[in-house]
């Protein structure tokens, strides 16, 4: 991390003399615009996402669910005026009845998801790398026409990923989708997409690298012409075959940037709501559901389970914080200054 | 690093010029030549297919568009056009759409504006920690905080207003605008702040006066982005929005496709309309994007 790009301070620092008050105040007065600065973002992020995170890992301490959730019930006499006595069945703290229950499949179907989300985030990343290298390379050259196969391959990445989920859903319907459509007329089999859990997450993950390679390709791509020229011209002169370019010249120059998309894709594949959730829907029967849409489908249909899904909200983010401590160190172990 | 010792690709510049094998193309054989075409045809051609045979389709009657025989257009027709823009409410929804997309990113850059730079120009403490929240933000999945928000926001009585859903988006928007931001700023040099604080200029003169005008590409890009991501949002819009008028896009067009009896001709002309602004505003914003997101990345 290169902290020399931030110019210190530029206004005066202060005189010697004045260097005796507190370290605090010091601090202030060399530093108040950079907070002044920052103030209106840190409010926000307190307020909106650390004062919510607060109250979701509180409610995983309890059983609240819309059945529960009213601490008094009212009920109009006979007279006329309401009545309320506390609820006998309303919320309370039940520890970490929910973590046990969750992670010992008493409720819900933890384990599975995981699974499911392993698989869909390791696939999908994969293929999201290695296709959006390969592409990144062919483009990285001179050729005709290089401007237009770059539009044409970033196209997916323009359509906003609800739309892209209806168009694979459309593409792989099992009555008239395309794709059953040419497997018929090439002599194969229809195919039940959405009735086995293994074709339905195959429709996903389909869906999901046709709309993930062009970012790792574009990124890939800024980071292949970042590398000096020269090195390749040397390496040719030295009689290396461009494979031997490709893997001691290219993939090293790429490392930093290919540490950081590839962070970025597994946190984001990881959570990615809209194509689990509209192109499988969890079918069938909610065997393709990944932690996220699990946990969404678990707070907002049926009887609304907050509990239940804040729990799952505290899980999956503690598994990606784990995972991320354990790539930083891993990359630091082989002197990667991240 | 790479990135950090080039600072000159970072946003706002091009980065189309070949700088590689320029004189590979001469050695290149035909069939090598041949080859290159060929994968980029195909991979073209994957790339686009599903959005032209979404367009094609959204031309053809029901008959055609729910039938297994495979056709390119057959009997095209506006008429889906037609019911999606005059008999549904598919009008409101795209005008919620765009409210809620253009408060959420107008909020978020001018939020974010000031913590950019601060964050590419000075070494202030609590710094590294603001970064590494920005980053771990990135991590937060919309389960942790869909259901607390949703709580907030019931106990404020906003659950199904445009508000609710802003404020949702601002938990993502804040984060990433003053990540890209801040990679932004990163590509201005430095020295133009030093020359404005010799001529008299505060911090915060410098930032108005000088810095602004010269990212303005960078903050289009930004915005656009975080518009697009307001536009494209699910979950949120399905768990806050409960009536058919305060529908977004995302949501309403969920209403075509119910479990039984889709209406696949309708939404494949729904998805037209929504795509193709949001398309040629991401096309025109994409090439500044990533080297602006890639910057906030490795630089942190």
């Amino acid at each position: 991390m290169s902290t020399d790009t931030a110019t210190p301070a530029r206004t005066s620092p202060p005189p010697r003399e004045t260097r005796r008050p507190g370290r605090l105040r010091r601090s202030w007065d060399k530093h108040w615009y950079a907070w002044v600065m920052v103030a209106p973002v840190v409010l926000v992020l307190g307020v909106l996402i650390f004062y919510p995170l607060g109250r979701g890992i509180l409610l995983s301490f309890t059983n609240l669910t819309e059945a529960n959730q009213l601490a008094e019930i009212c009920s109009k006499s006979i007279t006329g005026t309401e009545v309320c006595k506390p609820n006998p069945n309303a919320w309370e703290i039940v520890g970490v009845d929910n973590y046990v229950n969750i992670l010992t499949g008493k409720v819900g179907e933890f384990w599975q998801q995981f699974g499911v989300t392993l698989l869909w985030t390791v696939t999908c990343v994969v293929f999201h790398y290695g296709l959006g290298l390969g592409l990144a390379v062919l483009l990285n050259r001179p050729m005709r026409g290089r401007g237009i196969y770059r539009v044409l391959l970033i196209l997916p990445w323009a359509v906003p990923a609800f739309v892209s989920a209806f168009a694979w859903r459309f593409m792989f319907n099992e009555n008239f989708g395309l794709i059953n459509s040419v497997f018929e007329s090439v002599g194969l089999d229809r195919v039940a997409w959405f009735a086995d859990w293994r074709t339905a997450l195959l429709t996903a993950i389909v869906a999901n690298i046709w709309l993930g390679v062009p970012f790792m390709m574009v990124t890939l791509l800024g980071g292949m012409q970042t590398i000096p020229g020269e090195q390749y011209e040397a390496a040719e002169i030295d009689g290396a075959t461009p494979w031997q370019r490709f893997v001691n010249i290219t993939l090293p120059g790429l490392r930093s940037v290919s540490m950081t998309v590839l962070l970025l894709g597994f946190i984001w594949t990881f959570n990615m709501f809209p194509i689990i959730f509209l192109v499988t829907g969890g079918e069938p029967a909610g065997q393709t559901e990944i932690l996220v849409t699990g946990a969404f489908r678990s707070a907002f249909e049926g009887i609304r389970n907050y509990s239940l899904s804040s729990t799952y909200g505290v899980l999956i983010l503690s598994i990606l914080l784990v995972f991320s401590v354990f790539y930083r160190r891993a990359l630091r172990k082989q002197g990667e200054v991240w | 690093m790479t990135m950090t010792m080039a600072p000159g690709t970072t946003a706002g510049q091009s980065t189309h010029t070949p700088q590689v094998n320029k004189h590979s193309r001469a050695k290149r054989s035909p069939l090598a030549s041949l080859g290159l075409h060929a994968t980029l045809i195909g991979a073209s051609l994957i790339a686009v297919f599903p959005i032209a045979w979404v367009v094609l389709s959204s031309f053809k009657p029901k008959q055609w568009v729910q039938s297994s025989e495979l056709s390119l257009v057959k009997e095209p027709t506006l008429g889906n056009y037609e019911y999606v823009l005059f008999e549904t409410n598919f009008p409101t929804w795209m005008l919620n759409s765009v409210i809620i997309a253009l408060c959420t990113m107008t909020i978020g850059i001018l939020m974010s504006a000031t913590t950019g730079y601060a964050l590419s120009r000075f070494n202030f403490p609590g710094r590294r920690k603001l970064m590494m929240v920005f980053l771990v933000t990135q991590m937060f999945p919309v389960a942790v905080l869909i259901v607390p928000i949703y709580k907030i926001m019931a106990t404020l009585g906003l659950i199904n207003t445009h508000a609710s859903l802003v404020i949702a988006y601002l938990t993502i928007a804040v984060p990433f605008c003053s990540w890209m931001l801040k990679g932004y700023f990163d590509s201005i040099p430095t020295s133009l702040d030093e020359a404005a604080s010799i001529d008299g200029c505060g911090p915060f003169q410098t930032f108005w006066r000088v810095i602004m005008p010269l990212a303005r590409p960078g903050i289009a890009v930004t915005a656009f982005y975080t518009f697009l991501t307001a536009w494209g949002e699910v979950a949120y819009a399905t768990a806050f929005i409960q009536t058919d008028d305060r529908f977004t896009l995302a949501y309403g067009m969920q209403q075509f496709v119910p479990q039984f009896n889709a209406q696949w001709e309708y939404l494949t002309a729904a998805a037209v309309l929504v795509t193709v602004p949001a398309g040629l505003v991401f096309l025109y914003a994409q090439r500044h994007l990533v080297s602006g997101l890639t910057a906030g990345g490795t630089k942190g």
